[in-house]
């Protein structure tokens, strides 16, 4: 029913296209480099956007549920009889949706690249890496194998630090892609443990036997989970904790999300793709992924929902006193997708309970568009502007209109402003959190408010207020920087009418969701007056910001230094691992082991000194000392015996 | 085919280049040499393959049994299972990117040739034995020759260094002698004469009180040369002062001469003392890796970075072998040929690098790929390859190790493999502190400007390596049928 080859060329095009321009396009095909990447991806897109069309609305239901179907799958590397990493692809609603996203994402920021990174003198590279990128990205979707996952994983990790340390001339940019890789690879150590827990119990690492297995009650594998302990948790929650572990790294939940206003280093484009809608979301995808497991595991999901939770109002009030543009983007991210876990968190498995796994899934789909909008837009004006500090702009919406149109339609949509995308999948959200958890509602309904007053306090900064000498006359960009932000708006202002909750469930089954106004009014109230008093501080040049900064004293600066996480990590691994573990490490090395084996030498040496004395070649000494020998000999024996 | 191949086209190809009246052609011989090496090992492979394929089953293929000295019963007994095969292919490809590295080599080239591939032959006589006293003899081949490898065309402080070396080589040498000359003196057919044959001591129960006395004796004599703490320190030092091929030798087949004599021979030999012992090698190992990692994550200059990184690194191999479990030991097999692949391939990077801008110090190196793109990438794959990305060997063989190493579900185990995967986190701290401020960063000498990027020899040498890294790393599956069934019959004994 599939043609497996058309769904195997979706990842496999970008791969391609990498190792030719990763191989050739230094010296020889360099001009073309974008042509080819962009012209992959577009076939890419193309695909899979027909293969969503046939599994949604052709082939992919069975019994009006909407089946999994492994198009291929390939025994890649055997480790007992019962583990094995089988390299396949599976198509079922959440890997169709994120096979979309991801290539039209890319696609947009491949087409964007064209014009914003043309003249840049490794060209080719930044578009062998964008594509590597894609490729990886798409291999995790597609995953099978949760060891799959892992390795695919590890590849988007090491494309995003290779796009973050592009402009790696510029030590700053490569401190961040640094950080960023190795924070996230702390995480991964995490994901790996737990893969190691739930394979070891689950006797599998195949995504469908694995979650069969440790969702029955009654086979052994889930007896054996839940009832070895450690430290009083069961083996289930141990794994999946520490899975999740993985995708808070990844999707820069706090504490671990210290990485992501820093790759902000990186080109802007690879921000739209990377830290905006792609990889950032790869752990909320795999919560998704496992979520059977975790419906079953209610310790597990606690620390989803509250570590979500926090983690958007935290972001959120960080948001509102940074003045960079993409770092206010950076941790606008951060919150939007604090509310995507904790929807999933507060989710049940199926039917109605299971709205919030489909409000998760829904955001993610709506927010991969108007993000990587923002980010694009932004990266508009940085390139006309050289700058990324907001103080530097002003007044904005005359040089540029269809940024600022795009850009005011994507505020609008991140706002929760009807009838834009983000309006009805925020909305599910609220909803699912209301009906599971008051606190957590709470805290979605003030930073939906916080959201909508940070992102219109960008929006008029950059836009409005005072006006801006731009000293390049190259005017807005090229079209092949205006066609995303219009295509882009486009989708902001239209995603949110997608029929998703008929497509992506967590059971499989279509769910029956309408929009209630008496609840809608709240949140959007709030939106609302969140963009007035933006308006109200923004919108001209003028001292109450700074008043209210002032008045708000030391809360203002330590949200203004990011609550001081930063110096946190420094000190642990500054303070504690270099100087208490390291280099007490390398001292000890040098002259404990080593000056015990060097002692060891010098002692056999010194021996040696005395005994050649022994040896003196003269054989009335010898005669001695043959006599001695036997004379003690005799001696021993006779009292011996 | 015949084994012997292996043995007499290196002695020709020593010999004949000593004939050679210039650099030219003394280099000429040399590639010529181990290119054709490389050709046999391919051979055996594809040999190899035919045979299993067709349904041969035995243990060992190819084997040539000669009396050697027949009152001591030492028999020059050859022959070949998956892991040698493995083992046999690591060296053709080190030897012969070595050779290209040392392409430029001014100094004595004549000796220094001939000594490089004296040493396969130690390697490959290694490998291919079975007969314990055999083996040990093409141990020494291949330890005195680096002595003069490092005294002589070394750097720093190279007689220190080649001293010691060749001190703690020799004692775990004697350390395996002992170890031997008790599995000897233990073993007694019915007609009551003693064996060295490896093959038939395996078939015999050496009794248990002797083997937890010369267990010890092998394995920490084996271990010496794979760097087993706390006998590691000739790493760092002889490292460093060795000259690049002679780096890229020790740290790809020599520390793996040690983990294939942990394992083929304490092993494989002595499985109840190995069962018995098992909770230290992984104590001793475990501590290997973690602060082999710290203590790399402190040095300043590229060579001691590896050489540091390798005592990390072949912690997993001792690792896999003292879990004892199938995909453990599997595990530990593919990451000695992985770190031989990808060690050789990052003492090459550091060679070129240093023989362009003569020095090896971080902090005085900056911004060499725009300078170097072709080296500095070279760089840049040999670290991410030692920090385990997929797609590289290393991924493959630590999974292989963890995924081994948790099938112990004992508490001292779990924890050890949570430490040993911890590691990778530290890796991926010192890979990428190396690789950002020598490769990435502004220029830090204006001098640099004016280097060279690497010429066909090195980029040849680096290619060769990197195909072998990459083989693995996206089809791991030929390796692990290679040695997964070996390692099943290692521990059914």
């Amino acid at each position: 029913m599939f043609n497996n080859i058309n769904i195997a060329l979706v990842p496999l095009l970008p791969l391609a296209s990498s190792i030719l321009l990763g191989l050739f396009g230094r010296k020889y095909i360099k001009n073309a480099a974008g042509i080819i990447g962009t012209a992959a991806l577009l076939v890419s897109a193309v695909l899979s956007a027909y293969i969503a069309y046939e599994y949604f609305f052709v082939a992919g239901k069975i019994d009006n549920v909407y089946q999994p179907i492994i198009a291929m799958q390939y025994n890649w590397l055997q480790f007992t009889p019962s583990l094995s990493i089988n390299l396949g692809i599976i198509i079922d609603p959440i890997s169709v949706m994120m096979m979309v996203v991801v290539t039209f994402v890319s696609l947009m920021v491949h087409v964007f690249s064209l014009g914003y990174m043309k003249g840049e003198e490794r060209y080719a590279t930044y578009y062998a890496y964008l594509s590597l990128f894609t490729f990886s990205m798409l291999g995790l979707v597609i995953s099978t194998n949760i060891f799959q996952t892992y390795m695919f994983w590890e590849l988007v990790g090491v494309s995003s630090y290779l796009l973050i340390g592009y402009y790696f001339q510029k030590p700053s940019a490569v401190s961040a892609a640094k950080k960023a890789f190795i924070v996230t690879r702390f995480a991964d150590l995490g994901f790996l443990i737990g893969i190691l827990i739930l394979a070891f119990h689950a006797e599998t690492l195949d995504f469908q036997t694995l979650i069969q297995r440790l969702t029955d009650a009654n086979s052994t594998q889930f007896a054996s989970s839940a009832s070895s302990t450690f430290l009083g948790v069961s083996a289930l929650t141990w794994g999946l904790t520490l899975v999740f572990m993985g995708g808070a790294g990844k999707s820069a939940m706090f504490p671990l999300h210290v990485w992501l206003p820093d790759a902000m280093e990186g080109p802007t484009p690879v921000s739209a793709l990377i830290h905006a809608a792609t990889m950032v979301v790869a752990g909320v995808y795999l919560v998704a992924r496992l979520f059977p497991i975790f419906s079953f595991d209610g310790a597990a999901l606690t620390v989803v929902t509250y570590v979500g939770a926090f983690s958007a109002l935290f972001a959120a009030i960080i948001a509102c006193t940074q003045t960079d543009i993409k770092r206010v983007l950076a941790y606008s991210t951060m919150s939007q997708i604090g509310f995507m876990m904790f929807a999933l968190g507060v989710s049940g498995y199926g039917g109605e309970n299971g709205l919030g796994y489909m409000a998760a899934m829904f955001h993610l789909f709506t927010h991969a568009f108007f993000k990587s909008l923002l980010f694009l837009g932004a990266g508009a004006v940085i390139h006309l502007v050289h700058s990324n500090d907001m103080n530097d702009m002003g007044g904005l919406r005359k040089l540029m209109p269809i940024t600022h149109i795009s850009f005011l339609i994507a505020c609008f949509a991140i706002a929760g402003i009807p009838p834009f995308a983000g309006f009805f999948s925020k909305e599910e959200i609220l909803l699912s959190a209301f009906h599971a958890n008051t606190l957590v509602y709470g805290v979605a309904l003030l930073t939906s408010g916080l959201t909508a007053f940070y992102m219109f306090r960008l929006y008029f900064s950059i836009f409005w207020q005072k006006d801006t000498e731009v000293h390049d006359s190259h005017g807005e960009g090229p079209w092949a920087m205006k066609l995303p932000l219009i295509i882009l708006g486009a989708l902001a202002l239209l995603a949110g009418f997608v029929p998703f909750s008929s497509l992506v469930t967590a059971d499989g089954m279509p769910l029956e969701t309408h929009i209630d106004i008496a609840f809608s009014a709240a949140p959007v109230l709030l939106a609302a007056a969140g963009i007035l008093l933006a308006m109200r501080l923004y919108k001209k040049a003028n001292e109450t910001p700074a008043k209210i900064a002032l008045a708000l004293g030391g809360l203002y600066h330590a949200a203004y230094r990011k609550f001081y996480i930063d110096e946190v990590y420094a000190f642990v691994t500054k303070k504690i691992i270099f100087n208490l573990i390291g280099r007490p490490a390398a001292w000890f090395d040098k002259h404990i082991v080593d000056g015990l084996m060097n002692a060891m030498a010098s002692v056999t040496a010194a021996f040696a000194g005395l005994i050649k004395g022994l040896q003196s070649g003269k054989v009335q000494q010898y005669a001695l000392y043959f006599f001695g020998g036997i004379v003690t000999l005799t001696i021993l024996i006779i009292y011996w015996w | 085919m015949n084994l012997y191949w292996l043995l007499i086209l290196p002695t020709i190809t020593a010999f004949a280049l000593l004939l050679g009246n210039n650099l030219k052609q003394v280099r000429m011989i040399a590639f010529g040499g181990a290119l054709l090496q490389m050709v046999l090992a391919f051979i055996l492979l594809f040999a190899f393959w035919q045979q299993r394929s067709a349904g041969n089953t035995a243990p060992m293929l190819f084997e040539n049994n000669l009396s050697w000295f027949a009152p001591l019963h030492i028999n020059f007994h050859t022959g070949v299972d998956g892991i040698s095969v493995a083992m046999i292919m690591l060296t053709s490809f080190v030897v012969l990117s070595a050779v290209l590295v040392s392409w430029k080599m001014d100094m004595q080239y004549k000796t220094f040739f001939f000594l490089l591939i004296f040493l396969s032959i130690g390697a490959y006589g290694f490998f291919m034995s079975l007969d314990v006293f055999t083996l040990f003899f093409f141990l020494e081949i291949a330890v005195i020759p680096k002595f003069m490898l490092i005294g002589v065309w070394g750097s720093g402080k190279k007689e220190y260094s080649a001293m010691k070396l060749a001190l703690m080589l020799m004692a775990g040498s004697a350390l395996v002698f002992v170890g031997l000359m008790g599995l000897y003196f233990n073993t007694a057919d019915t007609s009551g004469a003693h064996s060295f044959d490896l093959m038939q001591i395996a078939q015999m129960h050496i009794p248990v009180e002797a083997q937890m006395i010369f267990f010890p004796f092998a394995f920490v004599g084996f271990g010496i040369f794979t760097a087993l703490f706390p006998f590691h320190t000739w790493v760092p030092d002889g490292h460093s002062s060795a000259p690049t091929a002679a780096s890229m030798f020790l740290a790809g087949i020599s520390m793996k001469l040690g983990g294939y004599g942990c394992l083929r021979v304490a092993t494989f030999l002595m499985p109840d003392a190995a069962h018995a012992y098992s909770w230290i090698i992984i104590l001793l190992s475990t501590i290997a890796i973690i602060y082999g990692a710290f203590a790399t994550m402190m040095q300043k200059d590229l060579k001691y970075i590896n050489a540091y990184s390798s005592v990390s690194h072949c912690g997993f191999v001792l690792l896999g072998i003292g879990m004892l479990t199938e995909t453990s030991i599997t595990g530990a097999v593919m990451q000695m040929v992985s770190h031989g692949l990808m060690t050789a391939l990052f003492f090459a990077a550091i060679g070129m690098i240093y023989s362009r801008t003569h020095t090896r110090m971080v902090a005085q190196l900056g911004g060499l790929l725009k300078i170097m793109p072709f080296i500095s990438t070279v760089f840049v794959i040999a670290g991410l390859c030692s920090l385990g990305l997929p797609g590289f060997s290393g991924f493959v063989a630590e999974m292989t190790v963890f995924m081994g190493s948790w099938q112990n579900p004992d508490t001292l185990y779990r924890l050890a493999t949570i430490l040993a995967c911890a590691s990778i986190v530290v890796t991926a701290v010192y890979i990428l502190r190396a690789v950002g401020s020598t490769v990435m960063g502004p220029v830090t000498d204006e001098h640099y400007n004016a280097l060279t990027d690497a010429g066909w020899y090195e980029k040849l040498a680096a290619i060769i390596l990197i195909a072998g890294i990459v083989a693995i790393g996206i089809a791991p599956f030929w390796l692990n049928q290679l040695i997964a069934p070996v390692a099943a019959t290692i521990l059914k004994k």
